[in-house]
């Protein structure tokens, strides 16, 4: 009878705690701005292309490196291929690696990191060396060696490679803040009880490591969009004519001082980008809260 | 405790950073001192002459080491270098060289015709594995020795009949053999300091580091920091150092982009190249600071004739009228490269420029594909550009792929592999159409168009037309220097008419060049001797 | 405390031999060679360039030499340099490295500590938005974007400061800003996120109950769990300030290792990779362990594990 009446009160309590977090979240001006902001972002980069006069990948070779003008609202690249649209065919791309990859990093290290930290003594020991031996290993060849072992990865390839470098981060960052929770006197308290071991860590350690996780994510999405431009440099990542704002910036920085609207239009929608998801971020990690009882 | 102190910490910090130092710039300080600031673009891969094969090593090797000749920079003519004066036999097959008595290697150690024995025995060694051992195949039995048939290295033909005398026996007359002197595969290394650290074969020896270097050239290795700086100071045993005005050379291995900036910055009298990008840059602000040398080298894309459907020849002729060059070389490219409309570079071997010629004529494209059986890019299979990662690589893929999209109606795919991924799917064939270059080892025809031989080692192309292979051989076996070159222009023909390489422009040497620095004269192998270089404010 | 220190060095020695064995097959799993050229060489020259380096001998005969030379302390020569050993130049470049990432670690720290502190005493003003902005410029602009901006503006523009070398202190400062500034964005962010989550807890409320003054509350009990994640983020910091330094390297000519960490594997230069894994793996380790440690000092209650 106990047991019952917990429980539901327990899952309306849930329920009313994600609604309060809901509204907590719309509340904040800046997690506002920001989410409007990325929508609008992910508007633009979804239908701007349909809508403009030019591809992405028709080469003008006459009219390269020109500025900005009304033909060409962003100016020309090199090539004299039109700027705007694509940095906004690269910021399909960008975004969803960005989110994909980030996603698989998240999930690996957060559990990874979780069940080290939680367990402590000698398992810690040898998933935390584990993780020191796959972060010592030479990224490039890694890289290689996936370029030549999947033929046709394509795009899946690249969550692969940056998923597999970033959750290591994640992972002890959540291994360390989860060895510091799993001493507090309410995690003691609730295994004294003889709380099971995933209840503990999904309703007390989880929840306590929102802040930093999701800190963490909001850089780790622009990490990622950078890499991807490092990975197509070995030939695993978006091929030509197709771009990604990671290349583009790439591009852009080598000609700052001569043609800087190739750097500064790309460099500005993934500015964008990543300001507008650190609000929402930082929003959500305050109306997250567990201890903002205010 | 907080505020003052931490105040006095930032100063102190803010001090060290922007300490006063009086920043006087490489070219101020060089011109004074007499000291080139050379920017070679990447690290040596090592500096002995006879295991180097790239152009960043011939700039310093060219500096530490010379030959029984030298080339003027200028006129390209041959000049004495270790050898005085020389005698060729009535049957040209002979060749005697006399030693000036003042050649001396860094040590102080008189150079000797030993000496040149003991390093052609060097090189051809088959243990030492010297890739580019087969630039001495003209000297008798060298071949045999190399190949490992004969272990007698006195059957070679190289005689020393006393310290001041070499001679030399060819297995035929060879009008370019002196040039061939120059080259860095016949230049000498000093016997007791190859001994001392390793022995004649070993590869894996430390005699090029400075304290253990001995060279005979005009200058001498003084210092060397890897990946900062290498310092080649002048060497007073030189055979003629009144001749060289320059006291030093610095080789600084600065990379693309750091190296326009460092240029600009006074920190380098000459630059590796120049990046597109900057090149309307300097037209407009400093043009005189651009130097566009012709190069022996073409850029062409291989293709893999064994694969639909470029086994058709009118479907690689259609792929290759439809390039616009012009575009390519005028929007892209920028330095004044030469659109490349035959394989072998113009005036290769002084005169020799192919008269056929293939042109940008897209309605002619259009008739051929469609011929070919794919009226208007119809049901034409799809295939793939590999290129090896580089800014410039892509450009040219991309603009490409577009031009054949847009006149032929087809669409290809662009793929770029790292570097040793891209040298390796090359070697094994495994691709559709490769971005290749080649520069030439030597200034002469042979070079480029033996490449098309069915036995020819760099030759991936699947290709092979036994016309063509009996032509080049005839060639090399020809005597007269006009038949020789009238036998060259009916393979060129064949080559050109069949396609399995699409020549898209060939190469320029371009650098930033500082106005004080005098007498760097254009030459066709990018061949720089710095005897001739002074600095003049 | 010792009794951890020496069984985590202990545990390096086999994390050492993984990462070793790891990194060999890595190497010779990956197509093309170190002796690959443009103009590729006769078959039989080939032969005797690697016999040369032992690279015919079987895979497990090159396998067992080359731990063999490793125990010996023997990183042997560079494949891609001619004459020079991999010990030379991991001994002339990484004191240079070394140097860039100390800096580059104190810029971050220095500024990014101070700007999460007051961002999170802040919060929810304006302030806060606007310091949490700044941090947020130096997570969209990459080393390779940032450095070439501030050589336009305090080199070319201003004339202030060398575009490259490392020859006067005053080269420092910009290499160091450029890879400094960016996990000095990291650190403010994560500094007032976990700043915020204790400045909540319980003994911040005792504290303050107590009546202690406001700065102490803050300085002693809420910086220190605060930094917690900061320190851990300190071990990936130092994993990236190194393939990081290697851009950063490039960009203003600085002969660090970073340059051969990267390049050794585009070239193949496979006594240069294992060098420089090697090196920078106990580097890794032993800053790992560091890390650990000051978490342990800094959270009592964590000390009585492993």
């Amino acid at each position: 009878m106990r047991t019952k009446h917990t429980r539901e009160s327990a899952a309306s309590e849930a329920r009313s705690l994600e609604r309060d977090a809901w509204e907590r979240l719309c509340r904040n001006r800046m997690a506002r701005i920001g989410g409007l902001v990325f929508a609008a972002i992910c508007l633009l980069c979804l239908i701007g292309p349909l809508l403009s006069p030019h591809t992405y990948a028709t080469t003008n070779l006459a009219y390269g490196a020109q500025p900005p003008s009304w033909q060409h609202w962003f100016g020309t690249d090199d090539l004299g291929r039109d700027i705007l649209v694509r940095t906004l065919v690269g910021g399909r791309i960008s975004i969803g690696v960005g989110f994909t990859a980030t996603a698989v990093a998240l999930i690996i290290g957060v559990a990874y990191g979780m069940l080290a930290g939680y367990a402590g003594g000698r398992t810690e020991s040898i998933m935390m060396r584990c993780v020191d031996t796959l972060y010592a290993l030479p990224f490039t060849i890694i890289v290689i060696l996936l370029t030549v072992l999947i033929e046709d990865g394509g795009i899946y390839l690249i969550f692969l490679a940056i998923g597999a470098v970033e959750w290591l981060t994640m992972a002890r960052i959540v291994r360390g803040q989860t060895k510091a929770l799993r001493r507090l006197s309410f995690v003691d308290a609730a295994r004294v009880n003889g709380v099971n071991t995933a209840r503990i860590l999904r309703r007390h350690i989880l929840p306590n490591l929102l802040g930093p996780v999701i800190v963490y994510t909001t850089l780790t999405i622009p990490a990622v969009i950078l890499l991807e431009s490092v990975i197509s440099f070995l030939g695993l990542g978006v091929q030509p004519p197709m771009s990604s704002w990671g290349t583009l910036i790439h591009s852009g920085s080598l000609k700052i001082d001569v043609y800087p609207w190739q750097l500064i239009f790309p460099g500005l929608f993934f500015s964008l980008t990543i300001f507008s998801l650190n609000f929402i971020g930082d929003g959500l990690r305050d109306a997250l809260d567990p201890q903002d009882g205010k | 405790m907080r505020h003052h102190h931490i105040h006095l910490l930032l100063c102190t910090i803010s001090l060290f950073f922007t300490c006063c130092d009086a920043r006087i710039t490489n070219v101020a300080r060089g011109n004074a001192a007499r000291e080139l600031y050379f920017g070679i673009g990447t690290e040596p891969a090592g500096l002995d002459p006879h295991l180097i094969t790239g152009l960043t090593e011939l700039h310093v090797t060219v500096a530490l080491f010379e030959g029984l000749a030298t080339l003027d920079s200028r006129t390209m003519e041959i000049r004495p270098g270790v050898a005085r004066s020389w005698e060729i036999s009535e049957d040209g097959k002979t060749y005697t060289f006399h030693f000036d008595p003042q050649a001396r290697w860094s040590n102080g150690d008189p150079v000797t015709a030993q000496d040149f024995l003991y390093s052609f025995q060097r090189i051809l060694s088959p243990a030492l594995g010297a890739p580019y051992a087969y630039m001495l195949f003209d000297m008798k039995h060298a071949e045999a020795y190399n190949k490992g048939d004969t272990k007698d290295f006195a059957q070679v033909g190289a005689r020393a009949p006393n310290p001041a005398t070499l001679i030399i026996e060819l297995n035929q007359p060879t009008p370019y053999f002196l040039s061939l002197l120059t080259h860095y595969t016949w230049w000498p290394v000093h016997p007791p300091t190859i001994e001392k650290h390793g022995g004649m074969t070993q590869r894996i020896s430390e005699w090029t580091k400075p304290g253990n270097f001995v060279g005979n050239g005009p200058f001498t290795l003084e210092s060397w920091r890897i990946n900062s700086s290498l310092y080649a100071k002048k060497n007073p045993r030189y055979r003629d150092p009144d001749s060289v005005w320059l006291n030093g050379v610095h080789f600084l291995p600065i990379q693309a982009d750091a190296e326009e900036r460092a240029f600009r910055a006074g920190h380098l009298h000459l630059s590796s190249t120049i990046l597109p990008h900057r090149i309307d840059w300097y037209r407009q602000h400093m043009p005189e600071r651009m130097r566009f040398d012709t190069a022996l080298g073409v850029y062409y894309y291989m293709l893999n004739t064994s694969r639909e459907p470029l086994n058709d020849p009118r479907v690689r002729q259609a792929l290759a009228y439809s390039i616009d060059r012009e575009a390519i070389t005028e929007h892209v490219l920028k330095a004044g490269q030469e659109p490349a409309y035959h394989f072998t570079p113009p005036r290769t071997g002084g005169s020799y420029t192919a008269r056929t010629r293939i042109s940008y004529n897209p309605d002619l494209a259009r008739r051929l594909l469609a011929e070919a059986g794919y009226p208007d890019g119809t049901g034409f299979p799809s295939f793939e550009i590999l290129y090896n990662t580089s800014e410039s690589h892509r450009a040219i893929a991309v603009a490409i792929q577009q031009m054949w999209n847009k006149e032929l109606g087809i669409d290809v795919k662009l793929y770029n592999q790292e570097w040793k991924v891209y040298l390796s799917t090359r070697q094994s064939g495994n691709f559709d159409i490769l971005r290749a270059a080649w520069f030439g080892d030597y200034d002469d025809p042979n070079t480029f168009l033996s490449l098309g031989k069915s036995d020819n080692g760099n030759n991936h192309t699947k290709w092979n037309n036994p016309q063509y292979d009996t032509l080049i051989e005839q060639a090399t076996r020809e005597q007269d220097p006009d038949r020789r070159f009238e036998i060259f222009q009916q393979a060129e023909a064949i080559l050109l008419a069949e396609l399995p390489v699409i020549p898209i422009y060939f190469y320029v040497t371009s650098r930033l060049i500082h106005p004080s620095v005098q007498g760097w004269h254009a030459n066709i192998l990018d061949y720089h001797p710095y005897q001739s270089v002074e600095l003049i404010d | 405390m010792l009794h951890l220190i020496a069984r985590r060095l202990l545990q390096a020695i086999p994390t050492l031999w993984l990462i070793a064995t790891l990194t060999f097959v890595l190497l010779h799993l990956a197509p093309g060679g170190p002796f690959d050229e443009e103009k590729p060489v006769p078959p039989e020259v080939r032969a005797q360039i690697e016999a040369h380096y032992g690279l015919n001998l079987p895979l497990h005969q090159q396998y067992v030499r080359f731990l063999g030379s490793l125990l010996q302390g023997d990183l042997g020569p560079s494949y891609k340099y001619a004459g020079w050993r991999v010990d030379e130049i991991i001994s002339q470049s990484f004191p240079v490295s070394l140097e860039l990432g100390g800096w580059a670690l104190l810029i971050a720290l220095a500024l990014g500590i101070p700007i999460g502190v007051i961002a999170a005493l802040q919060h929810g003003k304006a302030a806060e938005t606007a310091l949490m902005g700044v941090a947020m410029v130096g997570i969209c602009l990459p080393t390779f974007v940032l450095g070439p901006l501030l050589l336009l503006v305090f080199s070319s523009g201003l004339g202030w400061f060398n575009p490259l070398g490392w020859s006067v202190p005053s080269d420092r400062l910009l290499p160091a800003l450029t890879l400094g500034l960016f996990y000095g964005a990291y650190i403010a962010r994560l500094t007032r996120s976990g700043m915020l989550d204790t400045l909540h807890h319980d003994y911040i409320r005792t504290a303050r109950a107590k009546g202690l003054s406001e700065r102490l509350v803050v300085l002693r009990h809420a910086l220190r769990s605060a930094l917690y994640p900061v320190v851990a983020y300190l071990g990936p910091a130092l994993a990236g300030l190194i393939s990081g330094s290697f851009i950063v390297e490039t960009i203003f000519f600085i002969p660090g290792l970073g340059m051969f960490f990267v390049n050794s594997a585009f070239n193949r230069d496979y006594t240069l990779v294992m060098g420089t894994v090697l090196f920078y793996a106990v580097w890794i380790i032993l800053f790992n362990l560091l890390v650990d440690l000051i978490q342990m000092w800094m959270n009592p209650r964590t000390r009585h594990e492993d």
